[in-house]
């Protein structure tokens, strides 16, 4: 299974959506506009857009704190993800996620949990409802290198494997954790092996490489659609900027100057699928046309961004409930002090 | 004699003598009939979840997990995002423990930091077994840790009629929502209505008993010592309004107000640990919005700070007991 012809300059326009709309953040970061952290995926788009793109729209998925790359791959909206950041009444969580959490249902997306691990159950529970309700739907799971020594790896790799779920666990093997190598925190690296534990194939691919993450996740979609179970892909890809954008890490470094530079030279997803386009015969002309219209789409981004107000103080409490019961903040802590 | 059947039959418009567990178990497999969104899972529910559920759900509605409390939670939860209404058994509150990450960092946040993009419709059972020489790490009553959680509904009841009525609105809330059962209660018998929707709003609190003198606000197990002093008390001519918040959270602080209007006296019996349990939270909304009310100080009857122990010789009095409660209530007068 490869990208189709659509397929193709939509994947150079997702992961270019994403590199763009990280570039623009980490500018507004600077410029004070971006309060917290700053997860950027710069380095990593490839291992996502080629998953996402495997997906159908009504397919479900679930991310990590480094959130920003998830939606944009699975066809989010530029405009409410970059107001979500600035901490806006306009942003996709209404300014109470931010950048670690960029949840958009509108494209499949319940959560990105900054608790590593944390989002691992809930993709297998959304497989597990698409089992018990008879659908075909399939769940997306993303997690990092990290997440794997979490106990809710194993506990719901088994699970899903047990009852053959419709759940993808897609690996962004980035190699470190924060600034923990693979290497000083695996017991056994290859992280794939540990799908045999489970009884699930184990898949590694170059997470550099749109169209090698692509075949992959396809294959993985068809045996969850077919009722075959779960497979684990790990995706080895790389991130080009720090942890968390502005990130000191003082100390020994713990990955060198020439790695990261190597990686930007060599290993850029975007540079190499853009190679790849070309030698397939798309001109210079489309692949511009699709620099213009992200570059366009992210400008839009901003400028609703900057333009979208702060949430009222008064709607703090907005949001919390489905059923709010009355009483629910009647104690002496509740609205009037805050 | 009834049968089983016979017994848990519904009937519009009646009442039935049944027992806490038995009312419980009613409230779920009607709400399974209901609704077929509703499952259950947790581990060992085909053999422990009463009444042959597997025979009458079949095994795509009932879920034997693996021993799995932390993801196992959050797959309930995954799933409540995505279609289902489950209830997550987990047996022994201590276990919430285990669970508590998913109930607390995913469970409780989700809704808010998604900007109200999701519902968590989910329940999260547990059984309080704090007698019995459980020991420690199965005795615990955890239920004031999530009441410091927001996003959380927490209900509680004593009753047979009670816990049909919460738990049948649990499972209908859109919200998640822990129901701290007490083992304690299970075989208590009571009039339960046997409508199926006999439901019982959360966050109202119940008066058990109308009295003059002294609030008693009990919570989950301390009913049963509570009732006996009460009793006893009242063979004395003291006379004991007795209040139980049923919904732990948000609490019905009305009610305990419009009580203490009444007697100007309150003790509040619970079996969590004492620092920051719910007594703690009671003593300070009335501190905070009632203090004229009050002729006298507040007193908080609970297990000491110290870990429950196993012998029975040290487990005997580790509760407030019928003697602590009437002491308490004499203290006051």
């Amino acid at each position: 299974m490869q990208l189709n012809g659509d397929q193709r300059l939509e994947a150079y326009r997702r992961m270019l959506r994403i590199r763009r709309f990280e570039e623009e953040g980490m500018r507004q970061f600077k410029g004070d506009k971006i309060p917290g952290f700053f997860h950027s995926s710069v380095g990593q788009e490839a291992a996502i857009v080629g998953a996402c793109l495997a997906l159908r729209d009504d397919d479900a998925m679930t991310g990590t704190h480094r959130s920003h790359g998830h939606p944009i791959g699975k066809g989010a909206h530029l405009d409410a993800l970059m107001a979500e950041v600035m901490g806006k009444e306009g942003g996709i969580c209404k300014g109470r996620g931010g950048s670690m959490h960029f949840a958009d249902n509108s494209v499949g997306i319940i959560s990105e949990s900054a608790i590593v691990g944390g989002g691992i159950p809930l993709a297998t529970g959304c497989a597990f409802s698409a089992r018990v309700r008879g659908v075909d739907q399939v769940t997306l799971c993303f997690f990092g290198d990290g997440a794997v020594n979490q106990g809710t790896f194993h506990e719901s790799l088994n699970m899903a494997s047990l009852w053959k779920l419709p759940v993808i666990y897609l690996c962004e093997n980035n190699g470190y954790a924060i600034t923990t190598s693979l290497a000083q925190s695996h017991g056994q690296p290859d992280i794939a092996l540990r799908a045999a534990g489970y009884g699930m194939p184990g898949v590694t691919v170059d997470g550099q490489d749109v169209c090698a993450v692509y075949e992959a996740a396809a294959q993985a979609v068809r045996r969850a659609r077919a009722g075959e179970g779960p497979t684990l892909i790990v995706a080895n890809t790389y991130r080009f900027d720090e942890h968390s954008f502005g990130l000191v890490i003082s100390g020994e470094p713990y990955r060198s100057v020439e790695e990261v530079e190597a990686h930007k030279r060599d290993r850029d997803p975007i540079l190499l699928y853009r190679t790849v386009l070309l030698e397939e015969g798309i001109n210079e002309e489309s692949l511009g046309a699709v620099e213009d219209e992200v570059a366009e789409a992210v400008k839009q981004a901003v400028k609703f961004a900057l333009a979208s107000p702060m949430p009222r103080p008064e709607t703090l409490p907005d949001y919390m409930f489905n059923s709010p019961l009355a009483g629910q903040y009647s104690s002496a802590a509740g609205l009037e002090r805050n | 004699m009834l049968t089983d059947a016979q017994k848990l039959a519904p009937t519009p418009g009646t009442h039935i003598q049944m027992t806490y567990l038995e009312a419980l178990m009613q409230a779920q497999m009607e709400e399974m009939d209901r609704d077929e969104r509703v499952v259950l899972m947790g581990e060992d529910i085909s053999v422990y979840g009463g009444d042959k559920l597997i025979e009458r759900f079949g095994r795509n509605r009932i879920w034997d997990t693996p021993i799995s409390e932390g993801s196992f939670t959050g797959m309930g939860i995954g799933a409540a995002i995505n279609g289902l209404r489950p209830i997550v058994d987990l047996e022994f509150a201590s276990f919430a423990y285990l669970a508590s990450d998913q109930i607390i960092n995913q469970a409780s946040k989700l809704r808010y930091m998604t900007g109200g993009q999701i519902d968590i419709p989910i329940v999260f059972r547990c059984c309080m077994f704090s007698t019995g020489s459980m020991a420690a790490q199965h005795a615990d009553r955890p239920y004031p840790l999530f009441m410091n959680v927001p996003g959380l509904k927490i209900i509680s009841p004593t009753s047979a009629a009670d816990i049909k009525g919460l738990m049948k609105s649990a499972i209908r809330d859109g919200d998640p929502v822990l129901v701290f059962e007490e083992k304690r209660l299970w075989p208590l018998k009571g009039d339960v209505p046997t409508d199926p929707d006999h439901v019982i709003p959360i966050g109202k609190a119940d008066v058990k008993r109308e009295g003059k003198d002294v609030t008693l606000i009990a919570i989950a197990g301390a009913i049963r010592p509570t009732m006996e002093a009460v009793d006893a008390l009242a063979k004395e001519g003291i006379s004991v309004e007795v209040i139980d918040p049923r919904t732990l959270k948000p609490l019905d602080h009305e009610a305990f107000k419009t009580s203490v209007a009444k007697t100007g006296r309150l003790v509040i019996v619970e079996n969590g640990h004492r620092v920051c349990n719910v007594g703690s939270e009671i003593v300070a909304v009335m501190a905070e919005e009632a203090f004229d009310l009050l002729k006298r100080p507040i007193l908080r009857l609970s297990a000491p700070d110290i870990h429950v122990p196993f012998s029975p010789s040290l487990e005997k009095d580790f509760y407030p007991t019928k003697d602590h409660i009437v002491a308490a209530v004499r203290r006051l007068l």
